[in-house]
Parts: C-alpha cells; structure tokens; sequence
C-alpha cells in the first residue's frame, strides 16, 4: 500500500527521545498512562494535520494486534 | 404530569365514523398516511397543497404527551414555512442560536450556529413536540382534501403490486380501505413494519438517560448548555435546554447499571434536580422518561407502494436533534414525486429516489448521531481514555475543542450523489452543488415589498434565474415561455442586481449581493431547483436544451426502473 508514513530514521537523537517517552511516564499508574499516552496521540495526530499519514500510523500500530 | 398549556390549540380530537366503514367494499383513496404526528401531518400537507386528497389515520385521539422533539432546526423550519405554519411555530418557540459546553465546572467553549445574517428562519427553536402538532393539525384541519380520522388502529396490511388494502380497527368494529400508495409515518415502534414482518436492525447504546421536563422560572440563557462530569452528577453528561411557556428540557446521563423503574419515581428524580438546579429554584415535573437510545434504519425505505418515513424508516439518538428534523425531510422529498408520478407526469422510477437519497441521509445522520454517542457514552477503556484526554486538552488547546462531540447539530443532507443530479457545470464555486438544499437570502420584489428567497422557490420546480444588465422583458418572456412548456412547466424566479430596473414579478437582490454570493451566480447563471429546494442542475448559461435534460433526469428519467431488491444494503447494523 502507499507510503506516506515515512519510517526511515528521522530523530536526531532517537535514545533521547525514547527516554523522554519512559520518563514521561516513570510515576504514572496504569490508568495515568492510558490518558497521557491518549492525549499524546492526539497533540501529536493534530500536529501531523495529514488524514492520510494518521490513517498509515493506524494501521502500522495495529499491525499483528 | 401536566401536558400541554393553555396557551396552545385543542390538543384532543374527537372520533367520528368515517363513511368508508360502512361501505360495502373497500373504498380505495390514491394516499393514505399512518401515524399523526409530525411527519405524518406534514405529509397530509405536503400533498394536500398539491391537491391531493390524503387519508391520515391515528390509532389515537389527542397529539403527543410529553415534549419528546424539541429542537427544530432551520431546515424544518423552511419546510414548515412552505407548509403555512412556518410562523406559527417560530413565534411560539424559543429561538436560539448559541450554546455552551462545560466540563467539570469549567466551561470548555461557546458556540454560535448561525453567524451569518440574511435568513429568514433561525439555527433552531425549541418547541415541544406537542405545540409542534396542534400548530400543524390547526392547519391540517384548514385543508378540506385531507381527512384525518382518530382512534383508527392500523391491524393489517397487504401490500399487493396494484394497491394495499389496510384493515382498521375503530370504536365500531373493524374495516378495510385500500390506498394506491401508503405512507407508514408510524414512528419507532412502527405498527406497519411489524405488520410487514420487516427487520429494523441497528446498534443500541448501552446507556440510560433521564430526560425531564421543568416547569421553573428560571434566568438561565436561551443556549443549549451540555456539560461532561459536572459536579452535580458526577462521571456522567448533562443538557439543559429552555423551552417555550417555562418549560425547561433537562438530560440526565445515568450509566446502564441505573434501575429504570427506579429512577422515574419523582422521589428519585426530584433530589437530582435539585442537586442540580440549587435547593432554592422551585420547579415542576411536566414529564419524565428514562431512555435507552438506538441507532438503526430499514435497509428499504419503500415496500413496493408502503413508504416508511420518518422515524418508522430510521432512529437516531437525541444528541443533534436529527430525528424528527429527518422525518420532515423525509416528507420534503418525497410528496412532490407522489404528486407527479400520481399525475402520470413521471415514472415510477422516480419513487425509488426517495429511498437513495433518504436512506443516504438516514446513513449521514446514523453516522453522526453514533459518533456523539460514542463520545457522550465511551465503549471502552481505550475510547474513554481518548474522550477524557479530548476534554482535557480543550482546556487550553484549540483544536481538542473542535473534537468535543456533544451532539453535531441538524444539518440538512445535500443529496450530492442521487442519480437525479445532472453533473455540475465547471467554474462554480460554495455549497449550492447539484443536490444541495437552496440557501436563502433577502430579496425584494421589484415591486418594493421586502421578501427571502426561499418563499419564491419550491412547490415546482424553479428556474432560478441571475439576470443580465442588458436583460429585456422579451429575453425574460422567451426564457419564461420556454420554461412554462417543458414537459413539467417550471417557473422562472429571475433575480436582478439592485439599482436596476426590475420587471413585474422579478426579484432584486440585497444590496449586499447575497443571493449572487451564496449561489456563486454571475449575470446569466441559471439553476434549476426541484419542488422540495434541492438544486439540481446549475449553468452559466440558460440553455434551454441543457434544461430540458436536466429536467428530464430529475423526473426519473434518466433512471432504471429498478425493484426495490438491487438497492445497496443498509450501513446502519
């Protein structure tokens, strides 16, 4: 299917950014991370502003689901 | 539980033994319709201003108890303004335009729904369902073509190929009369889909709302105020809505677990009113329900020659007023084709139009009316995590706001696929695209009397007309001539730009130019607009072959005749 997501590396400092994501999450309880990781997406998602890269990411994640 | 005023018209009718009953064999009448409530009223109008002679029969004797519909939307308006009771029902309802959203105790945003000026009706009103109807029976009973019979109960039905024949059961006794086409205007829990054996699938929401109406004086602003977990019923959703005479319509959320005997007793419910409205504001209860909501339609909106319309043929939640709005036009497309395939001047083919473009607005609403839901009431986890970070994230971020669903209010449906369209023209730009509901704007008569638009399209078919400068009253007679010979005459509306010279009977633009702006008209722009204000062919240029095409293919022409079985399946399961 069509490629719009790129998935080549694009993060300066991709071990920065992957703590940043863990950090974010170091005292949250289950519940706590379910809505941060929610309103992540959703920043994120808007920030994109592309119907079709979102819709790409979608599948992506749920890929083996 | 007190319905109704005082205010209002007659709100219980007497039966009296129609002639029909005692005939020897089944009198048969070219259009029957069951169910008087709104739709079903409509309808008999609809028709009945058209000449027909309509048969609407009640299986009981007094209109709605409860308020049950509320909002009227701009679009209903529009239709009940050609039916003649267009003001009745604004003067008597509560216009409003604007709302509120909070969550938690905070408010999230505010919104207006119509921000543009130059139209005659409003966004919406709130009107209960039970003025809607003595409005429109006074009107009704105005109509010597329609025959509205009470307390007469639908008990069978035979849809044959050349007529149905409906059995009655009245006070005294049984009877059967035969209708060349049926209208099944009997509501959600339809007697006619019952009879016919007819699946009306769909999802329900497993949730319970509380809907009271209050009689209270109370000075909270005419907005729709929707609020997410407020403090007075925690967890949960809630609306407040005012209504005319006092009257206010409250929305409680209450989960699936609630009990919902339990939660009508007055004892139950008077405590969370208060909880919500002070200790100090006296109230009454008008009614109280407890609701489960679904959303379903008919794969088939006609049966051969039962039509379903209305709620009958769809349900929706509350959340966007998209119920009784959608049953009204529902009416709106369809009394114009039984009208002219009744007449013999188009086919049968035109009929099965009604089902496409209205079960494809039935989708549109079902779609919309879902993802409120959905929002309102979470599924899963997962689904209220992403509604919690929505409104969590509107505090302070624009865009989450836009992701708010509290209900996305009527719109009407532009039928921008039915194969009644003609394909666009190039270079023209906005909404009115074949298929499309005609906008309205304020016109002036060339003969000085301030008018809309809208009053001058409908009923037939219309040819809009954006005049020329160098127009002549004999360009304007050829167009008018040629226009009022086709096969379905149709009648030219010419509009001029102000300051010019008008002919009798033209029509003069606002000085704002807001006629030439909403139908991106330039000097010649002609469209042509179907009896129920759906545009559906526009040119830069009146071609008067081009229009006859046009026409032809609004009439059915250009379709099949098609059986009701090779439609698409419906979306709603």
């Amino acid at each position: 299917m069509s490629t719009q997501l790129k998935n080549d590396a694009r993060l300066a400092r991709p071990d920065d950014i992957y703590q940043v994501l863990i950090d974010a999450h170091r005292d949250l309880s289950a519940d706590q991370s379910q809505a941060f990781n929610s309103r992540l997406v959703l920043l994120l998602a808007n920030h994109i502003g592309d119907d079709g890269v979102i819709v790409e990411a979608v599948e992506a994640a749920g890929k083996g689901l | 539980m007190t319905q109704g005023s005082e205010n209002t018209t007659a709100t219980d009718f007497n039966y009296q033994p129609s002639p029909d009953q005692s005939a020897a064999t089944p009198v048969r009448h070219p259009v029957v319709i069951i169910g008087a409530g709104p739709v079903g009223l409509a309808a008999a109008l609809d028709l009945a201003q058209r000449g027909r002679k309509v048969v609407v029969l009640d299986d009981d004797n007094t209109v709605s108890t409860g308020s049950r519909a509320i909002c009227w939307a701009k679009r209903s308006l529009e239709i009940m303004d050609r039916l003649g009771v267009g003001d009745a029902l604004v003067e008597k309802g509560v216009t409003w335009k604007k709302g509120k959203v909070f969550f938690g105790e905070e408010q999230l945003y505010a919104f207006d729904l119509l921000p543009e000026e130059g139209h005659r009706m409003p966004a919406f009103i709130n009107l209960q369902q039970y003025h809607f109807e003595a409005f429109t029976v006074r009107e009704v009973l105005k109509h010597p073509e329609i025959d509205l019979r009470w307390n007469n109960r639908l008990v069978g039905v035979d849809n044959k190929k050349d007529g149905v024949t409906l059995t009655l059961e009245t006070p005294d006794g049984e009877y059967r009369l035969t209708a060349d086409y049926m209208l099944a205007a009997d509501g959600a829990r339809s007697t006619t889909r019952r009879l016919l054996g007819l699946d009306f699938k769909g999802q329900v929401f497993k949730d319970r709302f509380l809907i009271a109406d209050v009689i209270m004086k109370a000075d909270f602003p005419t907005e729709r105020w929707f609020w997410f977990d407020p403090p007075f019923n925690k967890g949960q959703s809630a609306l407040l809505h005012k209504q005319p005479d006092d009257v206010w319509r409250i929305d409680l959320q209450l989960g699936w677990d609630a009990d919902p005997e339990e939660e009508r007793k007055p004892e139950k419910v008077i405590p969370r009113l208060k909880a919500m409205l002070g200790d100090e504001v006296e109230f009454e209860l008008e009614w109280v329900s407890v609701y489960t909501f679904q959303c379903r339609r008919l794969e088939q909106f006609r049966h051969g020659r039962i039509f379903f319309i209305g709620d009958s043929a769809h349900q929706v939640s509350p959340f966007g007023a998209r119920g009784a709005n959608s049953g009204l036009q529902d009416i709106d497309n369809l009394a114009w084709k039984l009208d002219l395939v009744l007449e013999g001047k188009a086919p049968e083919s035109l009929l099965e139009s009604y089902h496409e473009e209205r079960a494809t607005a039935a989708d549109e609403n079902i779609l919309n009316s879902t993802r409120s839901t959905d929002f309102i009431t979470p599924k899963s986890d997962a689904s209220r995590a992403f509604r919690d970070a929505v409104l969590d994230l509107a505090q302070d971020h624009d865009f989450a706001r836009r992701l708010v669903n509290s209900g996305r209010l009527s719109l009407p449906s532009t039928y921008s696929e039915s194969a009644l369209n003609s394909p666009d023209s190039p270079g023209f730009i906005g909404q009115m695209v074949p298929g499309a509901p005609c906008a309205d704007a304020p016109v002036t008569t060339a003969e000085g009397q301030e008018s809309w638009l809208l009053h001058h399209l409908g009923g037939d078919f219309v040819g809009l007309y954006f005049a020329r400068s160098d127009e002549t009253a004999e360009s304007l007679a050829q167009l008018r001539e040629s226009l009022a010979a086709l096969e379905v005459p149709v009648r030219l509306v010419s509009i001029f730009p102000p300051g010019s010279d008008a002919p009798a009977g033209a029509l003069i633009d606002s000085a704002q130019l807001m006629a030439e702006a909403r139908y991106d008209a330039r000097p010649g722009s002609f469209y042509l607009i179907r009896p129920d204000q759906h545009v559906t062919a526009r040119w830069r240029e009146a071609d008067p072959q081009a229009i006859r095409g046009a026409l032809h293919r609004a009439l059915g022409r250009g379709l099949a005749a098609v059986d009701t079985e090779t439609k698409k399946e419906g979306t709603a399961a």
